[in-house]
């Protein structure tokens, strides 16, 4: 297997070279606790600091707006659960969507058996969530709402001003979370000036290292923290700091804010040349990501195939790609999202997701697709070839 | 006073004149799986194994960890040996009686004494009397309880004497390699390492085979194969896995067989294989995790038609259990947790919706007439991976 084709960029993403050696030279040179008071801890101190600029920066905030966590579930837990604490005379009721991550799904059920009520705001066969639903279910009551900005699993993009928009006319006292890992570093995003009072983001989906995000929290919005210690982060989240990565994940924001722009059009293209050779070459597929879809996902669902079966005949052609539903005949694991949007029987389980970054190029795409013609009638039930 | 392990044995005893080749079988197979924790005497006397250890900070709870897992053991005690005079006795009961209580909080006790060696001059219920009272002298908050005691003090007078508190049990069953070989199917479902495990009880080496439908499923599904032989290996020792790629006879029967008859043709070919590998390795049967009407493939009469293809014996022994019995043997031996995970067949491109419930033997020789069985078999086996699995 020589070639490696690379198309899981929002399962994870392969560091920058530039990140790997500054995060190796930090590993080697500046060990220190930056709680320490010597010298060591002083040049740790300084790189967070500088992190905490360049993550402050990319989205127009404030550093002292920034809360370094271990990713993006923690920051989304650590959003919903310390909020809702600090807040407990806001309302008992809170909202979210069918389509979240389950970082945000799972906690929005469990807090559903702890006395709040929770809404699910559903989406249409675009992925797109219902506005008029939102806005029949937001109270007096409504404490806080949470939104997958960029969905992981078909790239759609929710009408986040909109929502914002709805909210102040009904509810201005409601607080607004934006799950944006999967948005972070591919749309430019000003929470402060959207109106979203809490954010969170990831380092390993934007070519940083894993086990480190940031919560953005809008000066004045109170949370309560839910990790007690030595009081790091300005005691919300205690812990000693992972200088290595959230210095890694601060350079990896300045790379890929630098080409943001640039980046979004290459992948546009090589969206649209990517469903274009599927018109061209295959037969019986449905494009499930819609039109105005983030251009770093692509989630197509093919006819009569267990998307499994596919992925491991890619993944031996050097291709590595997700599926929505894990193949298991003991339990139905169809993905919740695709189940939302109302995918029907004979596409949900042959669907996959093909998702880029700015490493891939248009030769990938177009072997991709080759693979795929010469797959597809070999694994297709219902028939023989 | 000397820290050793009591090993007892069952079954073997019921033997005749072959016992002295089971026991020496059993004790180069505890030698072998202890051997790696250091240096040990192994003595037999009077249907015991007793290994003493001849060097210091010997690790005993690993040692007991794996003489239970060794068949023919039928339970396995750490004990204190020393020298038989009553005063010995009597302290060593007592600080073992004030560990118990020291470490576990026991309140109630009692004392069972076996006197082996007649010369001894008291016997069995006056010992247990005597150290008893000796205990309670000397421990205040203790009470005998001869009922639902928290604790036991066993003492056994022989040659030496030994005091211990603990009897682990084991798996019983026969020595290892005591009754030949046999190929064990081994799918990666909860089954089939409960029926390898249950042969190999009695005795039998295991060597195990997988049929590998990658891509078809996950590598995964592989390593789960490969972390469910390794359960196996800590049983038995060692175990060979041949991995036997099975893709194209699946793309073939697919091709040239009716579909409600795929997956009966396909469980036949599976039996042709491993009787193959079975000839070449020298194993005189079959294993599979089949049970009676479990599902399609495991109606009576596709039992008879799968069975028709080989020659060896095929054992079942999971063929008239509920699937919840089996689940509590999997539980027990450690490998329902790694038969659960969800990386199985995802072959579902392979089945078809409505298999053959009640297929005849001569329809399925015909369809099979399609296919170059001969040529198929030839190149699996051929190609057949082989990897040798130690705990």
């Amino acid at each position: 297997m020589d070639r490696e084709i690379y198309l899981d960029n929002a399962a994870t993403t392969r560091a920058y070279d530039e990140v790997i050696s500054y995060m190796n030279d930090i590993n080697i040179k500046y060990y220190g606790n930056p709680s320490s008071m010597h010298t060591k801890g002083i040049e740790a101190e300084k790189l967070l600091k500088l992190a905490r600029e360049r993550i402050a920066g990319s989205m127009g905030a404030v550093p002292g707006e920034i809360y370094f966590t271990s990713g993006g579930t923690e920051a989304n837990n650590m959003a919903i659960f310390g909020y809702l604490e600090a807040n407990r005379h806001s309302g008992k009721h809170i909202i979210t969507t069918a389509v979240e991550h389950p970082s945000v799904l799972e906690v929005y059920k469990y807090l559903s058996k702890k006395g709040y009520t929770v809404d699910f705001i559903n989406p249409d066969s675009q992925g797109i969530i219902d506005l008029n639903m939102l806005e029949s279910k937001i109270t007096s009551e409504t404490a806080l709402i949470s939104l997958l900005y960029v969905n992981n699993e078909t790239g759609a993009v929710q009408p986040v001003q909109e929502v914002v928009e709805i909210k102040n006319r009904l509810n201005r006292n409601a607080a607004i979370h934006m799950d944006a890992v999967q948005a972070y570093g591919k749309i430019r995003i000003n929470p402060g000036k959207s109106g979203i009072d809490l954010m969170s983001v990831s380092s390993h989906k934007i070519h940083g290292p894993k086990g480190c995000g940031a919560l953005f929290v809008r000066n004045g919005i109170k949370l309560q923290s839910i990790l007690f210690g030595g009081g790091q982060e300005n005691k919300l989240r205690s812990g000693t700091e992972n200088v290595p990565g959230i210095s890694g994940f601060g350079l990896a924001s300045e790379i890929t804010f630098r080409n943001i722009n640039e980046n979004s059009q290459k992948l546009s293209a090589l969206k649209s040349r990517f469903i274009e050779l599927l018109e061209e070459k295959i037969q019986d597929y449905r494009v499930i990501s819609n039109e105005n879809s983030s251009p770093y996902i692509l989630n197509v669902a093919f006819k009569n195939l267990k998307a499994e079966v596919l992925l491991h005949h890619l993944e031996e052609r050097g291709i590595f790609v997700s599926t929505g539903s894990a193949c298991s005949s003991r339990r139905n694991t169809s993905s919740h999202v695709l189940k939302a949007m109302a995918v029907e029987p004979c596409y949900i389980d042959g669907a996959i997701r093909f998702s880029f970054s700015s490493f891939t190029s248009i030769e990938d795409i177009e072997y991709t697709v080759s693979a795929l013609v010469d797959i597809i009638p070999r694994i297709r039930y219902g028939g023989k070839k | 006073m000397k820290k050793i392990i009591l090993v007892r044995y069952g079954e073997i005893i019921l033997k005749g004149l072959n016992r002295p080749v089971f026991e020496e079988k059993l004790i180069s197979n505890i030698k072998k799986s202890i051997y790696t924790l250091g240096k040990v005497e192994v003595l037999k006397s009077q249907a015991r194994i007793y290994i003493e250890p001849t060097q210091e900070d010997y690790d005993f709870d690993s040692a007991i960890e794996k003489l239970r897992k060794i068949f023919g053991i039928v339970s396995v005690s750490q004990v204190w040996k020393i020298e038989t005079d009553f005063e010995q006795i009597k302290s060593y009961s007592l600080e073992l009686a004030k560990e118990m209580v020291r470490i576990n909080g026991n309140k109630t006790f009692k004392v069972e004494t076996k006197r082996g060696n007649k010369r001894f001059p008291m016997e069995s219920p006056e010992i247990s009397r005597e150290v008893g009272a000796y205990i309670l002298e000397n421990i205040p908050d203790l009470n005998v309880d001869v009922i639902k005691p928290s604790f036991i003090i066993y003492l056994e007078v022989r040659e030496n004497s030994y005091v211990y508190s603990k009897i682990l049990p084991a798996n019983g069953g026969m020595p290892l390699g005591s009754n030949g070989k046999a190929v064990l199917l081994l799918s990666g479902g909860i089954d089939s390492p409960v029926a390898g495990w249950m042969i190999a009880k009695r005795g039998v080496e295991i060597e195990a085979v997988h049929f590998y439908s990658y891509p078809y499923t996950s590598e995964r599904a592989k390593d789960k194969v490969i972390e469910l032989t390794k359960i196996l290996a800590s049983y038995c020792g060692k175990v060979n896995l041949h991995i036997v790629p099975f893709t194209e006879i699946q793309l073939e029967i697919r091709e040239k067989c009716p579909e409600d008859q795929m997956t009966i043709i396909m469980r036949r070919i599976m039996m042709m294989i491993a009787e193959r590998i079975a000839k070449k390795v020298e194993a005189l049967a079959l294993i599979t995790g089949e049970c009676v009407g479990q599902v399609a493939s495991q109606t009576i009469q596709s039992l008879a038609v799968t069975n028709a293809v080989v020659e060896m014996p095929v054992f079942r022994p999971l063929i008239g259990m509920d699937k919840n019995e089996v689940i509590d043997i999997a539980r027990k031996i450690g490998t329902f947790e790694t038969s659960i995970l969800p990386y199985e067949d995802c072959c579902t491109v392979f089945v078809a919706k409505h298999p053959k419930t009640k297929p005849q033997l001569q329809k399925i020789i015909e369809s099979e007439n399609h296919l170059d069985l001969e040529k198929l078999v030839d190149a699996a086996v051929e190609q057949t991976e082989v990897m040798h699995i130690r705990v």
